[in-house]
């Protein structure tokens, strides 16, 4: 079993990305950077400070760092962080939730090689179709935080993803020609549950801010409940 | 049926959605079946009904699949079409006698077709997705068809269709598995 640390930003893919690799391997930690730059190049911003929540959901330890999300000096912060990861838990491998990002993938994949790190990237041009399906039929209770594109209004906002919001984004998926993923970053999403969680997060204050289809779904109060 | 071999580090790895997965989704939207199987379970012959072979690639970190070569036994003899991507060009040049070095690209690279063949058509210039850290010294009287700046990046054997690429053809080039499946159907 090769230890590993997955990269975390809160969002659908990266804790689907743990979990398959839970099923496959050990993971050590979760590893987060929190950019304080809304349109950071490498990781996604809205509630990436709530994955800290996340990893105590799923019991297990976080290595956080801080960025300012500037865009080459967020990488050196990126490999700080898998560093921390490497000398606490003795990672020997780093997983992202990357689909089609070859920016993200390829800059991931270099810093990889030259710590001398596993990489793998399990949703990696994933059926896209079949992924989202596998989010609800497979127990993860997923939810809006941000949408960046139009046509989303601000009903999207804080959305549970189910089967007919699933529906809903192929439909948009295809007049607007992005992806149902959301990979272009037209929206970003938040895990409140996942199957391996010990218990879920229920979110108990938020606030949202919405102007001209950009909008993000703030969690600000947020703990632990028994399923 | 095409197979498709996964060559990472165990059967049913993380890897294999990476590296399999993609691949044979291609496959199966070409209208073919696809059926991935893991290079320690193939034998001394590849499965009847076999009409086209492709081999994966793997993890950056990844070359055990190149400490077996007794695996692959089947490969000089197989009498269908075979395309290994990555760790596949490198199997498939180790098998006929080509060596491995040191070379190393991630990210998108030009690619610059230097010899006419199917496979590339209608194609000078391509870019394509690499994740490689070895490259590959053609086999004897193999046909070198592509090259970046860094390494070749397509080879085909003198006679049959055996092709090595070193890229990535999920990301951007599915139309590479394509042509490729095309010229078994032909």
């Amino acid at each position: 079993m090769v230890k590993l640390g997955v990269l975390c930003s809160g969002g659908k893919d990266s804790i689907f990305a743990a979990y398959r690799a839970m099923q496959k391997e050990e993971v050590s930690c979760l590893i987060s950077v929190v950019s304080r730059n809304e349109e950071s190049y490498m990781f996604h911003t809205p509630n990436v400070p709530l994955v800290a929540l996340q990893a105590e959901a799923a019991g297990l330890p976080l290595v956080s760092v801080d960025t300012a999300g500037e865009k080459e000096k967020e990488l050196e912060d990126l490999r700080d962080a898998l560093e921390r990861a490497r000398e606490r838990y003795g990672i020997e491998g780093v997983v992202s939730g990357a689909i089609m990002s070859v920016y993200q993938a390829s800059r991931l994949q270099q810093i990889c090689r030259d710590m001398d790190l596993w990489c793998f990237n399990p949703l990696w041009y994933t059926d896209q179709d079949e992924y989202m399906g596998s989010l609800v039929r497979e127990g993860f209770s997923i939810i809006i935080t941000g949408v960046f594109s139009e046509p989303f209004d601000e009903s999207w906002l804080g959305r549970r993803i189910d089967d007919r919001a699933i529906a809903e984004l192929g439909a948009i998926a295809e007049r607007y020609r992005i992806t149902l993923t959301g990979e272009g970053g037209e929206f970003e999403t938040f895990a409140l549950d996942a199957p391996f969680f010990e218990r879920r997060i229920v979110v108990r204050k938020s606030s949202v801010r919405y102007r001209n289809f950009r909008g993000v779904y703030m969690i600000e109060e947020a703990e632990l409940e028994e399923r | 049926m095409i197979l498709c071999l996964d060559l990472s580090y165990r059967p049913g790895s993380l890897a294999l959605e990476e590296f399999a997965y993609p691949i044979a989704a291609i496959v199966r939207k070409a209208g073919e079946e696809a059926k991935i199987v893991h290079y320690t379970g193939v034998g001394s012959s590849i499965p009847p009904g076999t009409d086209a072979v492709i081999l994966c690639g793997t993890a950056l970190k990844d070359t055990g699949y190149l400490d077996r070569p007794e695996l692959f036994c089947w490969l000089p003899e197989a009498p269908v079409p075979v395309l290994g991507i990555c760790a596949g060009m490198q199997v498939i040049s180790a098998v006929h006698g080509g060596e491995t070095e040191a070379g190393y690209e991630i990210g998108i690279t030009d690619i610059e077709v230097i010899r006419p063949d199917p496979l590339f058509s209608g194609k000078d210039r391509f870019q394509a997705y690499e994740l490689h850290t070895l490259a590959c010294m053609p086999p004897p009287g193999f046909l070198t068809l592509a090259a970046s700046d860094t390494c070749v990046q397509a080879i085909r054997h003198p006679k049959k269709a055996v092709y090595g690429i070193m890229f990535h053809p999920e990301v951007r080039n599915e139309w590479v598995v394509e042509r490729f499946l095309r010229m078994g159907r032909s």
